[in-house]
């Protein structure tokens, strides 16, 4: 009996070990390996070193895409701010409230191509509806989408949308736990508005916070989609990110090697946050 | 809500837009956008697509994920953590890290182009997400009903299919839905893995279309609201396992 219990584990393990293994874990390793040689996908390889590192450092495009995912980073901090503004809105005891959640979840389930097409179609210089009011007002401004200067914030804004709903979701669910004896206490104390928030509330909304800020960390780093369906990185390539300057060298360009350096610089920044957020779920498992 | 404003537009005729009606209420409810969509492009053919590889991909993973989750949930064994922090990680990694390798895999296994290939990947990468969802619910079921199970000689097998099958029940579904939502609105892959109209799921074909259609925008919402449908339903239908789902997975996180 004992040894059917050590052998157990990992038979019930294999079938998605292996399979994760040979998609997610090895992959990692061999894009490493190969962002040190030239090669077109198809033909000889060859080691060149450090050698698509050191053009990458010189590369305007990558500078501009790290640029543009650091403004990323920072601008889509902006959705836990909202969500959790959304939540203590909608956290609230009044008829009918369950169908304007439910509203309030919707963009969170659509894909992001569709957040893509919609938002497109907002700012098309002709028929948009941002144009539509501005020009209400007798402002013109350039096309956003086509504008240098306006397009990462214009596809940004647009991330915000589903990503408010996510963070959103993610609060409401903390709320749902959150001690109403404190609550009371505070109150008969006369804590009030900001005071209440800041000292009651969000000291027990910090585990919702810590996923709201990792899921729109990982997702300002990855985002791909909104850039492709919307822009495919231009104009002249002023709204690329990482994960799409990859793409695009890869599949596009035939710069295989490239693509696999891009990749993995992308990997290493992303990394930091997952060994972070690993380092802290470890330490409250604690107990193996 | 921007919803209201593209379910209008995908209902306004031609001739609306000409009049430079872009934004009010239709004139007539134009259902012809929805036809020509179905007539001019293999629209059915892409939701098919979207709809098998998302179901076959969810089921293949949540599966998969029950038993590594089960493993992971209730032994004690050295390399356990860390193998549990290796599914949660895995699950974050961007995907440009794979897109090369897990191409070049699939073309070599004759996969590329098909629906398998999008199934198995997907399959692998959600059973990361999956095995976190599944091991944290069931770390919390109680550990006695095990122990006595196994002191009265009841094999592993048979703890797994009668003991923890059944307990996780409420979670599948929640899971399931989740996972399905994840699968449908997927675009990266779908562009990376399969190229044909055969295969190729219905977020990659919008993104085609609205090459073609450019400023066609009561076709192209039509498109959208379509391909949108199938996990907006599945929400509404289920939306008290999904925001569980997404509670459980998240929290414990």
């Amino acid at each position: 009996m004992k040894n059917q219990s050590q052998l157990a584990p990992w038979l019930f393990l294999a079938p998605a070990f292996v399979l994760f293994a040979i998609y997610v874990i090895y992959p990692i390793f061999q894009s490493i390996y190969l962002s040190f040689y030239e090669w077109d996908g198809l033909g000889e390889r060859e080691f060149i070193g450090w050698g698509n590192y050191v053009e990458l450092f010189y590369d305007p495009q990558f500078v501009v895409s790290i640029r543009n995912n650091v403004l990323w980073l920072v601008l889509l901090m902006l959705a836990p701010v909202f969500g959790l503004g959304l939540a203590l809105f909608l956290n609230q005891q009044v008829r009918g409230i369950r169908l304007v959640k439910s509203l309030f979840f919707f963009p969170f389930v659509i894909s992001l191509v569709i957040v893509g097409v919609i938002f497109s179609w907002f700012y098309d210089p002709k028929l948009g509806i941002i144009n539509i009011i501005l020009g209400l007002f007798g402002i013109t401004i350039p096309s956003i989408l086509a504008s240098e200067q306006l397009v990462t914030f214009g596809i940004i804004f647009a991330a915000l949308w589903p990503q408010t709903a996510y963070c959103m979701i993610l609060y409401l669910t903390g709320l749902t736990s959150i001690n109403s004896e404190q609550v009371e206490a505070a109150r008969i104390d006369g804590a009030k508005g900001w005071d209440m928030l800041w000292n009651i509330i969000l000291p027990q909304l910090r585990p919702a916070t810590f996923i709201a800020i990792v899921v729109t960390v990982i997702g300002a780093l990855r985002s791909f989609d909104l850039v492709a369906i919307m822009t495919a990185g231009g104009p002249y390539n002023s709204s690329s990110v990482l994960a799409y300057f990859m793409y695009e060298q890869s599949i596009f360009s035939y710069r295989v090697g490239y693509g696999a350096a891009i990749a993995t610089v992308l990997f290493f920044i992303t990394l930091a946050y997952i060994a972070y957020f690993l380092w802290r779920m470890i330490k409250q498992e604690g107990n193996f | 809500m921007p919803l209201v404003a593209i379910i209008m537009t995908s209902f306004r005729s031609l001739k609306d837009i000409n009049a430079g009606n872009y934004w009010g209420w239709p004139e007539e409810w134009y259902y012809e956008n929805y036809i020509d969509i179905f007539v001019n492009t293999p629209m059915a053919r892409y939701m098919f697509n979207s709809l098998f590889i998302s179901l076959v991909a969810t089921l293949a993973a949540v599966a998969l994920s029950t038993m590594a989750g089960h493993a992971l949930a209730k032994y004690k064994f050295r390399l356990n953590i860390w193998l549990f922090a290796l599914f949660v990680g895995g699950n974050f990694v961007p995907f440009q890290i794979l897109m090369i390798p897990v191409r070049d895999l699939t073309i070599a296994t004759g996969l590329y182009d098909t629906y398998w290939a999008l199934i198995i990947f997907h399959a692998a990468f959600q059973s990361g997400f999956c095995t976190l969802f599944m091991r944290n619910f069931i770390v919390a079921l109680p550990h006695e009903l095990f122990e006595s199970a196994r002191s009265e000689g009841v094999s592993e097998w048979n703890i797994f299919w009668y003991i923890t099958v059944p307990l996780v029940r409420p979670a599948l579904a929640a899971l399931a839905v989740l996972i399905f939502t994840f699968v449908w609105n997927d675009f990266f892959w779908a562009l990376v893995l399969v190229q044909s109209d055969a295969a190729r799921p219905v977020t990659a074909a919008l993104n085609a279309l609205k090459g073609q259609w450019i400023a066609s925008w009561q076709l192209l919402s039509a498109g959208a609201i379509i391909a949108a449908m199938p996990p907006v339903l599945l929400f509404f239908l289920m939306q008290k396992h999904f925001i569980a789902g997404l509670t459980l997975g998240a929290t414990k996180g």
